[in-house]
């Protein structure tokens, strides 16, 4: 191997680091504020991508459907339950307004606007659009009937979700893989490396989604409300942090980071509707380095994820994900050596 | 009806399959009972144990592709070649491989908290259906063709009808064992984990042994039922062995009933049943193909944990008219006791033990004795640090610094099992019972550390007159707390009180000399409390030494010998009751100075 390989190998692995990272802060944030250990965030990356190409393809994306299914099952929920709660009138308003007012909006845009024609920029919008809401959503469904559970349900639970959404990307999607245009086209030379646009785009708005979380969990009041819930939940309760917006708004951040990186990635790689879960296990892996709560641990731990693939990628192609995946073995011997066992006081 | 007669309905059906079903429900029953014995590994593990392996495919996997590479391979080496002779061998050498699989990644996961076992076996089952596939010697994604059919006594068992028996076979056997295994002591220690370590730790329990048990337990299965399908396939490729095959078997296992034995099969039917009829009606409905009962899968699972979190089978066993045999009094000989000292004896003695927590001094300086046959309270104020000293004595947190001898010994820094089983036994302020089991189980895990028969023993039941010794004991202890009437109760059924006092046979059972008691009083009515002191002080008459921590000033005073009183995590005074009582420090401590 001769240096300029090794440069565009370290290249690809940063880029790829990058969309790691993404997604193991996203795992990192849900597990610390609702303990949902978070299998489908992967499926969000394949959604956003997908969703955009079903855009450029000029068809339905069938996200569409699902964001008009789940919002009708909440409303259905909610008007069933509105009656027993206190102010329920305010709030019924509030969650028909999202649940069944926004998605309608949206379905008369996709189907009325044709935005296949529109430009790329729209598009993506109207793709985050799309898909962002199915985040807080599901949580709303399936998470917080059980928000009380143990850290092992709500990991098979999110197993079970995850399983779903695949399953239905297979519908909306087919298994053909589908690739985006880039965001741009330009390329840069660098003694003897080529760095394309769509490098710097991933890892420029890899960096930027990274400062902007820090941003909001450092300055804003709902950022530092998560925080608070993260280290103790019954403490922010107290406080009149709803642990049940908590959770709704980190996933809506996940869902967000989830689709925002599939719109990044699909120019670089083909999506299919299942890659979310490779990519996402990837995450996970990077996540696990930060023991689950580290977030800078985290970035790291995808960067070296990142390399890793893709330089086992030019040694032994074929061994590229075992060894990837094997690379957790090392890391959790490391974290058991050096974590005192702490007793669960649940369940 | 009684239950012998249901199974024994239910047996000769399922040996009647064979002769009058079809070849496609032969070979949908094969499948489902090589599933349901993977899932049955998952019960023990997940429903029972608490922990949980999406990676169990890898597991069936190895099991498969020992069996396949042995009984293929043209050159073996020379070490191997004689596994090849037989698959019965192969069996073996796919048990010896699982095992010890299974035993690192265990060594490396099971000690961590709770989730990273799962994640730790969702990554190694990715990377090892990665491995079967790119690995050359095992035919990569083609996978080996070739293997050959079982036989037994010379007898060829090439059709699935034949094999039918042998699967089927197993699968009872491998049930038979797993219930006795929880019918026994080493069961009620894996039963215990659920409850959380410190419980079990405090009463002898070897909980990293127990979870490492389960967890080889199901990887044997898992082995098994994979050398069985390697034979029945006759060849294998790497597809059945993926993580969602792992994950299915995981939906069967809680789909049925993760905490009972049955239920791995009635999840194993269901779900077998079920994909089966999905793939072939969702594509016709969709009208595209592809595996579209995940979907359903993924639903049906969500909706089993919102409605009915136990599974299917305690639904079912409702229905079954099965009635219950009337439960007698168990009886045996009595354990052998350990020598206890004299009355008078130094039995406890904590010396300036310090315990910081970052900043905070919960005990600064702190030193008390206990001796055989006298009640010494601990009292003082919420947040005095009488909860911290009481971790330090038993092993639960080590002291910063200072030092705890018990019976001569130094104790400090070593595990709460090995202090428990020098004779050292407490309760616990926040009662830590198993709800579901009953009184008569929950109070024979305090006598654990005095049976010794193992795994193996227990799961063929060789082990029944130690079993009788040790519940015999489990109920002499609860006659003697004057718990007679609910010894079978499920001990969540208990009023917190009652629930108190079944801790305390508890902690008898093990033979202490040394009982600690943390709050056994409060939610006790005034006659409970009177029988309590009753039997506290038959028990330091008897020689017993007992360190009481509680908040009832009337019970402490009328009980205790000597009273030594905390504040801040610093002894403040320490004497006759009496004494105390008058002390200017004591009474500004609880009821604030004078200004």
């Amino acid at each position: 191997m001769d240096i300029q390989i090794a440069l565009l190998l370290a290249q690809d692995g940063i880029v790829n680091g990058a969309i790691y990272a993404l997604l193991a802060l996203a795992l990192v944030l849900v597990f610390a504020v609702t303990r949902v250990i978070f299998i489908p965030q992967g499926e969000f990356l394949a959604f956003g991508a997908l969703t955009l190409a079903s855009f450029q393809a000029a068809k339905v994306p069938g996200t569409l459907w699902l964001l008009i299914g789940m919002g009708i099952a909440i409303s259905i929920i909610e008007l069933a339950s509105s009656s027993r709660l206190r102010g329920g009138r305010r709030r019924l308003t509030f969650a028909l307004g999202w649940n069944l007012a926004y998605p309608a909006v949206l379905a008369a845009i996709v189907l009325l606007a044709k935005p296949g024609d529109w430009p790329l920029v729209l598009q993506v919008v109207l793709a985050l659009a799309l898909v962002v809401p199915l985040g807080p959503m599901i949580y709303r469904l399936v998470y917080q009937p059980l928000a009380s559970a143990s850290v092992l349900v709500l990991l098979i639970v999110s197993v079970a979700v995850h399983l779903a959404l695949v399953g239905l990307g297979l519908l909306f999607f087919g298994a053909e893989g589908s690739r985006t245009p880039a965001f741009s086209e330009a390329s840069f030379s660098l003694g003897d490396v080529t760095i394309t646009g769509q490098t710097l785009w991933v890892i420029g708005a890899s960096l930027l989604l990274i400062v902007g979380l820090y941003l909001f969990f450092e300055r804003s009041l709902w950022g530092k409300a998560l925080r608070a819930t993260a280290i103790n939940r019954v403490g922010a309760q107290l406080m009149g942090i709803s642990t049940t917006q908590a959770g709704k708004l980190c996933f809506l951040l996940a869902a967000a980071i989830g689709a925002m990186s599939g719109i990044l990635v699909a120019p670089i790689t083909t999506i299919y509707y299942d890659t979310g879960f490779l990519v996402g296990l990837k995450g996970f892996v990077a996540a696990i380095v930060g023991g689950m709560v580290s977030y800078p641990l985290a970035a790291a731990g995808a960067i070296l994820v990142g390399l890793l693939e893709s330089f086992s990628s030019f040694w032994a192609s074929a061994f590229k994900e075992v060894i990837v995946f094997t690379l957790i073995i090392p890391v959790l011997l490391w974290r058991s050596m050096t974590t005192r066992h702490v007793e669960e006081e649940e369940e | 009806m009684s239950p012998r007669v249901l199974s024994g309905i239910l047996l000769v059906l399922l040996m009647a399959g064979p002769l009058v079903l079809p070849e496609f429900h032969i070979t949908l029953l094969n499948y489902i009972g090589l599933y349901a014995l993977v899932a049955l590994g998952l019960v023990l593990l997940t429903g029972v144990g608490g922990l949980t392996s999406f990676g169990q495919a890898a597991f069936v996997g190895l099991g498969a592709y020992t069996t396949g590479y042995l009984t293929t391979a043209e050159e073996l080496p020379a070490v191997l070649s004689w596994f090849g002779a037989s698959p019965w061998l192969t069996l073996v050498a796919g048990l010896l491989v699982t095992l010890a699989v299974a035993g690192i990644l265990g060594l490396l996961t099971l000690r961590l908290s709770g989730h990273y076992l799962p994640l730790g076996t969702l990554a190694w089952g990715m990377s090892l259906y990665f491995l079967f596939g790119n690995v050359s010697f095992l035919g990569g994604h083609t996978g080996m063709t070739g293997i050959p059919p079982l036989s037994l006594f010379g007898f060829e068992l090439r059709d699935g009808r034949r094999l039918y028996y042998l699967i089927w076979l197993i699968l009872l056997v491998a049930v038979w064992m797993t219930q006795n295994l929880l019918d026994s002591r080493e069961g009620r220690a894996i039963r215990a984990l659920k409850g959380g370590g410190i419980m079990a730790e405090a009463m002898g329990v070897d909980t990293a042994r127990s979870k490492m048990v389960i967890f080889l337990v199901a990887a044997a299965f898992a082995a098994i039922s994979g050398w069985l399908y390697a034979h029945m396939q006759r060849f294998v490729n790497p597809t059945p062995f993926g993580l969602h095959i792992g994950i299915e078997y995981l939906f069967m296992a809680v789909i049925g009933g993760a905490g009972h034995v049955w239920g791995a099969l009635v999840g194993a039917g269901l779900i077998t049943v079920l994909k089966q009829w999905l793939q072939d009606l969702l594509p016709r409905v969709f009208g595209a193909s592809g595996n579209f009962e995940i979907i359903v899968f993924g639903l049906l699972m969500i909706f089993v944990f919102h409605r009915a979190r136990d599974g299917l089978w305690p639904l079912l066993a409702r229905v079954v008219p099965v009635k219950r045999s009337a439960r007698a009094v168990p009886s045996g000989q009595p354990l052998a006791r350990r020598a206890h000292p004299a009355v008078g004896t130094r039995l406890l003695e904590v010396r300036d033990a310090v315990k910081k927590f970052g900043g905070l001094v919960a005990n600064n300086q702190m030193s008390l004795e206990v001796h055989a046959g006298e009640i010494l309270a601990l009292i003082g104020p919420n947040g005095a640090g009488k909860s911290t000293l009481f971790n330090l004595v038993t092993g639960v947190d080590p002291p910063t610094s200072g030092e705890v001898h018990f019976l001569g010994d130094r104790v400090d820094g070593r595990s709460s099992r090995e202090i428990a089983r020098r004779g050292m036994s407490r309760t616990f302020q926040h009662v830590r019972l198993l709800p579901a089991m009953s009184v008569l189980e929950n109070v024979a895990i305090g006598a654990h550390q005095r049976g010794s028969a193992g795994v193996a023993a227990a799961a063929v039941h060789g082990e029944r007159g130690e079993e009788a010794r040790l519940l015999a004991e489990a109920a002499r202890q609860i006659e003697r707390v004057g718990l007679v009437d609910a010894m079978f109760d499920a001990a969540g059924n208990l009023a917190l009180g009652q629930q108190r006092i079944v801790e305390i046979a508890r902690a008898l059972a093990s033979d202490p000399s040394l009982l600690l008691l943390d709050e056994p009083a409060a939610g006790l009515r005034y006659l409970e409390k009177e029988t309590l002191a009753e039997l506290l002080r038959k028990l330091r008459d008897e020689g017993m030494g007992i360190l009481l921590v509680e908040h009832d000033m009337d019970f402490v005073m009328g009980l205790a010998d000597r009273v030594v009183v905390m504040e801040f995590g610093e002894k403040i005074a320490e004497g006759l009751p009496e004494e105390v009582q008058s002390n200017p420090a004591v009474i500004e401590a609880y009821l604030g100075g004078v200004e």
